[in-house]
């Protein structure tokens, strides 16, 4: 099967600086693949890459090397267009145009006829939430959060096999959030393909099959949520009840944390080298009642903090190397 | 041509709402009113003064509108990061140039055509209430056709400058483009002066950018035949034809080369 989006080495340097130019690699080497139907969330922090990848997938920006595809043609390709919808980060319009207008515009480049594009605009309309009155407004009276819905809307008015989404929850109140939180699992039953950035990982956690962590250009990880994180345990959680305080003083070099629950009820943190079986039959012995033993996992936050700062100081040590090297 | 044709139309649509031309189209419209009262203290010259000035105006606000959209045409959308959603949609990079320039050549063309109009209404008058044994003294018709030949060089001209205004606005800011286009204008109107740079002046780099300047920036001043239509004096069409093939030569060379410069383009 034709992957939806497959990007090989993708790479991007810039030349900064007025006088003196100097490279600025913004993206390095990214490669990834993304399968029809999936919601893949691309993630990482500002600065990191990811409005560069999505420009390069656009072809808003031209890679320095690398190569790109959506629906097995090359990025740019007008005809690949026709089946794709972007919603850019923090989206201009038109402001002289009225929401109506600026779809029906855009609806006419996808070929629609004036009476199918009307239709297409007002039941998009709807659906983002702009209501008959307010889209007859022209653009410079909407707010911020008015200006992301319509963005939404035009990326989904030709049907699109594959939606690009930079940052579609900027702007949003929770409710606006949660309604495109909506939008986008529905997409993914009608057998559509979402890619989305963020940093609120929240939404990842919440939408995502699978995700991509990019930090300083560079790839940090990439799988299935439950992946990335199933690997990650780092100890165990065990609430027991009816603990007597003479055995939980016994037992507390052992333990990272324990936390009184309530008078009966304690949850006890052991590291991930003490096998929870041994201190379970321990503390049974001694009257004690098992509640709950669970791993600890780390939560994608804690994930994408831990990875951002290795690469960050992966790059730090490169380039103390690379400096001592010049020296 | 769907594409160009609705990004043509959209420019149109911003043109009007910034209502430039509206304002631009009264004040020449007032302009032709104020250049009739002139004529009125000038016995017998009076048909002569509104032609004249008449055209005058209909260049110059004509050239204002070219320059002032013209040069924000393709910045202010790179600029404004409106282009992200729309180069996104089946839409490729020479059409969006290319509808881009028609949309702003519609304006003009509806512009200019308002002027004439306005002109040509402010000369029926004057013919309608003139007297006969005045009018046999003109040296042409109040309403005279032929001064069509003139407005339509002058729209030619102004379809030059907007090609200039949209090449500068691919690469530069609009204060920039404003600038440059505006002083291509203004060397093309002196174009047959930098031909003869050799007569006047000894130096050999000097005499050598004067040949460049003279063999690259249009030559404006075939486009100017006001004078002899005011004056009733002949204009042939073949020159005309001529002159309307070299501009639309200029046209597509620059349209080109936007289009080969924008095509490279990163959006930062």
């Amino acid at each position: 099967m034709t992957a939806a989006i497959s990007i090989d080495n993708l790479t991007k340097d810039y030349q900064i600086g007025f006088w003196r130019k100097r490279p600025y690699r913004a993206l390095d080497r990214l490669s990834l693949e993304v399968q029809p139907g999936e919601i893949f969330g691309f993630l990482g922090p500002n600065g990191a890459g990811k409005t560069t990848t999505l420009k390069l997938l656009m072809q808003l920006i031209f890679p320095s090397s690398g190569r790109a595809e959506i629906l097995g043609r090359p990025v740019g390709d007008v005809g690949a267009r026709q089946r794709i919808g972007y919603l850019p980060e923090n989206p201009y319009f038109y402001d002289y145009l009225t929401a109506e207008e600026l779809l029906r515009y855009f609806a006419r480049l996808f070929g629609y006829s004036g009476p199918e594009a009307r239709t297409r605009a007002a039941a998009l309309l709807d659906r983002v939430g702009i209501g008959p009155e307010r889209r007859r407004q022209q653009l410079r009276k909407y707010s911020k959060g008015m200006i992301q819905r319509v963005g939404i809307a035009q990326a989904l008015l030709n049907d699109p096999e594959v939606i690009f989404l930079d940052e579609p929850m900027s702007g949003l109140d929770p409710l606006g959030r949660k309604e495109v939180r909506s939008l986008i699992l529905e997409l993914r039953d009608q057998g559509r393909t979402v890619f989305f950035s963020s940093h609120i990982l929240a939404d990842a956690e919440a939408l995502c099959s699978r995700v991509a962590v990019v930090a300083g250009g560079q790839l940090a990880a990439s799988g299935r949520l439950s992946d990335i994180l199933a690997f990650q345990v780092h100890g165990w959680e065990l609430v027991m009840a009816d603990l007597r305080p003479e055995v939980l003083a016994r037992i507390q070099p052992q333990l990272r944390k324990s936390t009184e629950i309530s008078p009966q009820r304690h949850s006890l943190e052991l590291p991930l080298e003490l096998p929870p079986e041994r201190l379970l039959s321990e503390l049974i012995a001694t009257g004690a009642t098992l509640v709950s033993l669970n791993p600890l996992r780390d939560t994608l936050e804690d994930f994408f903090v831990r990875r951002v700062k290795e690469i960050g100081e992966g790059a730090r040590a490169a380039g103390k190397e690379g400096s001592r090297e010049g020296d | 041509m769907r594409a160009i044709s609705w990004v043509a139309v959209n420019v149109f649509k911003e043109s009007v709402r910034d209502r430039v031309p509206y304002n631009l189209a009264l004040f020449a419209v007032l302009l032709i009113g104020s250049s009739f009262l002139l004529g009125q203290l000038t016995a017998g010259q009076d048909v002569k003064i509104i032609k004249d000035l008449g055209l005058a105006a209909i260049s110059v606000f004509g050239l204002f509108i070219a320059i002032f959209i013209g040069i924000g045409l393709v910045s202010k959308e790179v600029e404004r990061r409106s282009i992200y959603s729309l180069l996104s949609k089946p839409i490729s990079r020479p059409q969006f140039i290319a509808g881009k320039y028609a949309g702003l050549v519609l304006t003009l063309a509806v512009n200019v055509a308002v002027m004439t109009l306005a002109l040509y209404l402010v000369l029926a008058y004057l013919t309608y209430v003139e007297p006969p044994t005045s009018r046999a003294a003109w040296d042409a018709p109040g309403t005279d056709p032929r001064m069509l030949k003139a407005i339509g060089l002058i729209f030619v001209e102004l379809m030059i400058i907007t090609a200039i205004a949209l090449f500068f606005s691919t690469f530069s800011t609009p204060m920039l483009s404003a600038a440059l286009t505006f002083g291509l204008f203004i060397v093309g109107h002196f174009n047959n002066d930098l031909k003869n740079f050799d007569k006047i002046m000894e130096s050999k780099p000097a005499i050598l950018l004067a040949r460049g300047a003279y063999h690259t920036v249009p030559d404006f001043s075939a486009f100017d035949v006001k004078t002899e239509v005011v004056h009733g004096l002949p204009v042939a069409a073949g020159y005309v034809a001529a002159t309307v093939g070299y501009g639309f030569a200029y046209i597509a060379a620059l349209v080109v080369l936007s289009v080969v410069i924008f095509s490279r383009r990163d959006f930062k």
